[in-house]
This record gives C-alpha cells, structure tokens and sequence, in this order.
C-alpha cells in the first residue's frame, strides 16, 4: 500500500492511497488500508517510467554492466521497463542471442525487452531475421550505434517490417560518410579545439530521408537521440504530414552543450555529440510541444580505462539510467519548459507506447499492472559516480547537484527499490 | 607557469618573456660549450606518441644543453588504442621520476588529461589537431629577431590546409597575441569550420593576398592524410596554393617565408623559394632548440638569471 501520494498519470492528477495485491493495482482511493505500507508523503506516483534505448552490454562486455546491473540502475531510476540495444557481443541478429537476452532480463529488477538488429552484424547490408526475432517479443529493430546508411536498405527493412504487427524501425541517424572520423559536434567548438567535428547536417539528412521513406512504406519510424535543431524540425514537419514517425531525446542532449568537450574530458563524448545551445532549446522546445515523443538515456556504459584514454580514442557514450529523471525534473519541469505530466508523458506512457508495452504506462488504477515510480521531485542531491548502481562510472554529471529522487519503485507488485535503496 | 599546454596559456606577456629568454640562450648555444648547468638534477621525460623527428630532437638537445638528465619513450603508433591506457602509461613513467614530461600525442587534449593525472609539469609538443605552442613560440621567436619585438601591424599569410593544422591553431594566437593581422589562405575544405577561437580572416585567393603581405608561413601538404576529398590534386594545388617561383618573384624582397617543416618541395613550395635569402626555415630549426630551453627553464629552473 502507497500512502499518501500525488497519483499522476495520463488520466490526471489526484492525492490518493495505491492498494496493491499480487501483480496488479487492486485499489486507488482515500484510507485504504493493507499489510504493509510504504510512505509516499511528499511524493509522486507514477506509472513506472520506460525507457527505450539503454545499453546493458551482456553478453560481450560484462565489464562495463550487465543485464542485473544495468537492471538495477534502471530500478534505482524509477524505470520499470528497459529496451536493450542490440550492439552487443554477439549483437541482436539471432534469436539465441535475444533468446539468452531475454532469460536473463526475467530475473531483473525491471523488464528487460530486446531491441533487434535492421542488419545482420549492424553493418547496414543484409537484413537481419527480423520476423524470428519479432516471434521473440521484440518490436523494436535498430542498428543502434550505426545508421543504416544505405537508402535501399532502409526501404527494404521498413516494407518487411511492414508485415510485422506492431514492429518499429528505429534510426540512429547520422550518417556515416559525413560523421565518419568526427568525435564532437562541428562547430565553433570543434574548430578552436581541433577535435573532428560530426555535423548536425550528418543527422538532418538521415531524418528527412527516412520521413520519407516512412512515407513511402508505411513503417512506423523511431528516431534515437534527436539531437539537432534540424533534425527536430524534420520530425515536426513530418508529424504534420500525418507520416508514421516518433522520436525520442536524451538527457544529456537537453542538458548539456559541446562547450563541455573543452575539457577534453571523454565523459563527455557520445554519438550523437553534444550540441550547440540552439540545439539544445530546440531539442526542448520539441519535448514540450510532442514532437518528440519519448525521453530515452541511450545509458552507455563504459569501463574506467576506456575513458582514460584522449577524448578522439574513447569509445562514445555516457550513463543515464539512474539521472534522467532529475534531469528532466531539475531542467524542463522547474524551469516550467514543460507540466509534471508532459514530463511524465515523455518518460513513460510515451514510450510504453511507442514500444507497445501494455503493462507499462499506467495508468494507475484497479486492474493495472503494478508497475509504478514514487520520487520525491523536491529531494536534493549530488551525483557521486562510485555511488551509483551500475558497474561503470562514466557519467557527464559528477558532483553536480540534482532536484528530485526517486523513493520506491514497484515491478509488477514487487517493491524492487524502497527508501532509495535496491531490496536486491 | 606549471605546464605548457596551450597558446592561450600565455598571452602577449608570456610570449614576450619566452621569446626574451630565448635571445639569451640562443646566445649559449653559440658558445664552444654550448651547455649551462641550469636545470642539472632535473629530468625531463620526452613521451611521444606519434612519430617525429626533429621536435624531439629539439626538445632533447634543449633540456641536454640546460644540463637535465632526459628519457624518452615512443609509442609504435599500431600500440595505443590496445593494452596499457594513456593514464597507466604516463602514471608509470612518472613513478621513474621526472620533473617534466613532454608529450606529443595524435589526439587532441591528450597533454590536458595527463596534466590532470600527474605531478610533473607538461609541456604540449603537438596534440592532434588541436595546438603545437612550442613551434608557434618558435615561429614567433623568429619573425621577433627580424622585425623587431613587436608584430603589430605585421601582415602574415598562412597557407595550406589550416583545417587539419596543430602548427597553424597555434601559430595564428601567437602572431596575432604580439599584433599580427593573420590571413589563412587555402581551399574551403581547408579552411576552419568555425573562426570562433581564431583570431584571423581567411582568404581562397592566394594571389589577391600576396601582394598585401609581410610574412608567407606555408603549411605542410600531409599526403597521407589526403584522402581526395580536400583537394583534387598536388597539381592543382600547387596551381592554386603553392609558393611558386613566379609567385615568390611577385613578393617585394623584404616579405619573409616560413615553414613548420618537413617541406614537400616542389608542392606547397618551390625549392628554389626554400633557399632564397627571404627564407628562414633553418632559423626556424635553429630557434627551435632556444625557445625550447627557455620554455623548459620557465618551467622547472630556479627563476634566477641565466649565466
């Protein structure tokens, strides 16, 4: 039983007590009463927040996280349910990999959905078995860390997975023979710093394409990690349009800017970099007007001494999991660029949504899956890497205060974090 | 000054005192025993990631001819990204014991993270892209001894494929930190994505900028790094960039020309402009080992006059 929490979800916004039985919400109303109570005075109760592209590394590189770990994280950051990117070792093109994937993400503290690979080995040519994998569960199919850069192979994976109920093709879009060789976002920054320079143009181009080609197919198209200005305005045209498109953003994306690569600090590398100012209020001003749709962490975690290595030799990509949501309270909610429930729009039923999670989303009421985030949006605090769940301590935010925390989270009836601490 | 990563460092003050301090130990490496004992008991560590001859050399010969005790350690360039990473590298290097370590690194920042993670003072000797302050110091060392202390007003041209350039990053701060109205002349796909951080303007036209100039610094063609989609060929840009003799023969008698070296002649120079009399590309070499020696004495000597 949550005593005493705001309830919001995409139905509205009430003070009331969450009775839970087993896996599913039993009750939502005033004096209830159960067995056992946890406090949620002063707190939000939301459906459990969802994010779409994480990066859990197991198998190939369980030294940066792996699938109990990453899950963890997840869990101590409010998620419920995760989409695991297919770029691991061996990647997501074979059903015994997802297979193996998906065991192991049944025992975690969150759900654990697998992504697919477009191609066979990500490398942008022959497409993967895209209906085995969907037998699977997985909805979701990316090359995610590559682009499929090839126009003809893009069009072909999107009319194939047209055949596939409920199935997404999802982008990460740049492309390459314009990002190739680039390790921070082009522009004033790049040029005083000498860092090669991945252009906006290199994302702009690959989102108008494929606004197109969703077009041409039919296919429900997801971008990853919008980042550009311009690539935000394609997806808004194309949302006009009425085309099958949905994009998601990045933390990192809407609260950082590639001035921080003038530390030369790889914490502060990703693909795609950190941009301009003007994109970061672009990408905003796309979160809070529905353009884009989701809030995903592209978490990414990399083991210590890869990071300490020069910025142009690290490998790309920085933690999420476990600051998003402060994040997105402390940046967009506070400063009023976006309502409580935008925000929560955009890190839960949103992406629920665009994964076709049921069970996730909410909303909270009698006969939902108990999946659900209480946080504190007031609560204070500082990011201390080593104090984080995940085995990787390679996030941009070190030292850097944080507003809001979350409390308690519940996994289908379990409560897998109480108080801010993980039950396993 | 604790290390030398960077131009920006500096500014026209530090420039100034570097170059002066150079006069003076240009002065002892024309002695017969062209040694002081200023920096004996000190030792510099020269750690060098990317190939390079004559910059180690010179950074060699200066901390020897102060009298430091030197190491060096080179990185087959096919070992880096493998193995050992740069922190462990640099931390064990250190634990040895030295009192400064210069680094040149193919990647940009490289010398700024290892100034994070050790003691030593770094001096940057050429990281990626991004600055080569040591030769920007040499460069403005030289055009001192000729012109006079200051650049102001001086009008230099800097020539070649600026984009990719360390040498020209820094060059162009340094020049412009004493006065210098800086034009970088090349191809748009050499030309800085961004002139934010460079305090020059930039021209296409090679011809239109020669006849308004003081100094010509050519840049180095890299071959290696031509990967046909800066410029068509080494014919058309000796055409259109290159300091031919037709073009050197335009140039009044007193415009100096420079060059980081190794030169391509007969690409980015022609080789009978490399030896005329406006040339100072040995001085620059010579140079070098001065305003290294001043750079190294700044940082690790006792701050009392040189003897």
């Amino acid at each position: 039983m949550l005593r005493g929490g705001r309830v919001v979800d995409a139905t509205g916004d009430r003070v009331a007590d969450v009775l839970v039985e087993g896996d599913r919400i039993t009750e939502v109303g005033d004096g209830l009463r159960g067995d056992r109570e946890l406090d949620a005075g002063r707190c939000v109760v939301a459906p459990g927040l969802v994010d779409l592209h994480v990066h859990l590394r197991e198998p190939g590189m369980e030294e940066a996280e792996t699938i109990e770990t990453g899950a963890r994280a997840a869990a101590l950051g409010g998620f419920t349910a995760v989409v695991a990117m297919p770029n691991t070792t061996p990647p997501h093109d074979d059903p015994a990999v997802v297979g193996a994937v998906l065991a192991q993400g049944s025992r975690a503290t969150c759900d654990v959905h697998a992504a697919g690979a477009i191609t066979k080995g990500r490398d942008g040519c022959e497409l993967a078995p895209m209906g085995e994998l969907h037998a699977l569960g997985v909805r979701i199919f990316t090359d995610d860390g590559a682009c499929v850069d090839a126009a003809g192979v893009m069009r072909a994976a999107l009319e194939y997975a047209g055949s596939l109920p409920d199935a997404v093709v999802a982008q990460h879009a740049e492309d390459t023979s314009l990002a190739a060789g680039g390790h921070m976002h082009e522009g004033d920054w790049s040029s005083r710093l000498g860092i090669p320079g991945r252009p906006a143009a290199a994302e702009d181009t690959i989102v108008a394409r494929d606004c197109i080609l969703a077009a041409l197919t039919g296919t429900h198209v997801h971008f990853l990690h919008l980042s550009s200005a311009g690539a935000v305005e394609q997806v808004r045209i194309a949302k006009a349009r009425g085309l099958p498109v949905t994009a998601e953003a990045a933390p990192h994306h809407f609260t950082l800017t590639d001035e921080a690569c003038a530390s030369f600090d790889p914490a502060f590398k990703v693909h795609p970099p950190l941009r301009a100012p003007a994109d970061v209020a672009a990408v905003k001003a796309g979160l809070a007007d529905g353009t884009i749709d989701a809030i995903a962490t592209d978490h990414a975690p990399h083991p210590t001494e890869a990071k300490e290595r020069p910025f142009e030799e690290a490998p790309p990509g920085m933690l999420g999991l476990e600051t998003a949501l402060a994040l997105t309270l402390g940046e967009l909610v506070t400063p009023g660029v976006v309502d409580l429930s935008t925000a929560l729009a955009r890190l839960s039923w949103g992406p629920a949504a665009i994964a076709g999670l049921v069970d996730h989303g909410g909303p909270v009421a009698a006969g939902s899956v108990a999946n659900l985030c209480v946080f504190d949006p007031e609560e204070t605090w500082t990011v201390v890497p080593t104090s984080l769940a995940s085995r990787a301590r390679n996030t941009p935010y070190a030292g850097r205060e944080m507003q809001g925390r979350v409390r308690h989270t519940i996994l289908r009836g379990e409560p897998v974090v109480i108080d801010g601490s993980a039950t396993r | 000054m604790k290390h030398l990563l960077s131009i920006d460092d500096l500014g026209r003050e530090g420039v100034d005192e570097l170059c002066e301090l150079a006069e003076s130990f240009l002065e002892v490496t024309q002695r017969d025993i062209p040694k002081v004992p200023a920096l004996r008991g000190k030792t510099v560590a020269c750690v060098f990631y990317e190939d390079s001859t004559r910059t180690r050399l010179s950074f060699e010969t200066a901390a020897k001819r102060l009298s430091a005790d030197t190491m060096a350690f080179s990185v087959g360039s096919s070992s880096v990204t493998k193995g050992e990473s740069l922190r462990d590298t640099v931390q064990t290097i250190e634990a040895m014991g030295i009192d400064a370590m210069v680094v040149r690194h193919r990647a940009a920042g490289a010398p700024h993270r290892i100034a994070t993670w050790i003691d030593a003072s770094i001096v940057n000797a050429g990281d990626g892209r991004h600055e080569h302050p040591t030769q920007a110091l040499l460069d403005t060392f030289t055009l001192r001894r000729h012109r006079g202390p200051s650049l102001d007003g001086a009008r230099v041209a800097i020539v070649g494929d600026v984009r990719h350039s360390r040498v020209a990053r820094s060059s162009t701060k340094a020049f412009a930190a004493l006065g210098a109205k800086v034009t970088l002349v090349g191809p748009p796909t050499m030309l800085p994505e961004s002139l934010d951080g460079w305090p020059a303007s930039v021209s296409c036209d090679l011809d239109a900028v020669l006849p308004e100039v003081d100094v010509v610094y050519l840049l180095r063609i890299q071959h290696e790094r031509q990967d046909a989609t800066l410029f068509p060929s080494l014919r058309e840009y000796t055409t259109r960039f290159g300091l031919t003799v037709e073009r050197a023969a335009r140039l009044r008698d007193d415009v100096l020309v420079m060059h980081a070296g190794p030169m391509n002649r007969g690409v980015e120079i022609a080789p009978e402009v490399a030896e005329a009399p406006r040339s100072v590309i040995t001085e620059q070499v010579a140079n070098g080992v001065a305003i290294r020696m001043a750079v190294l004495y700044s940082l690790l000597g006792s701050g009392a006059p040189v003897a």
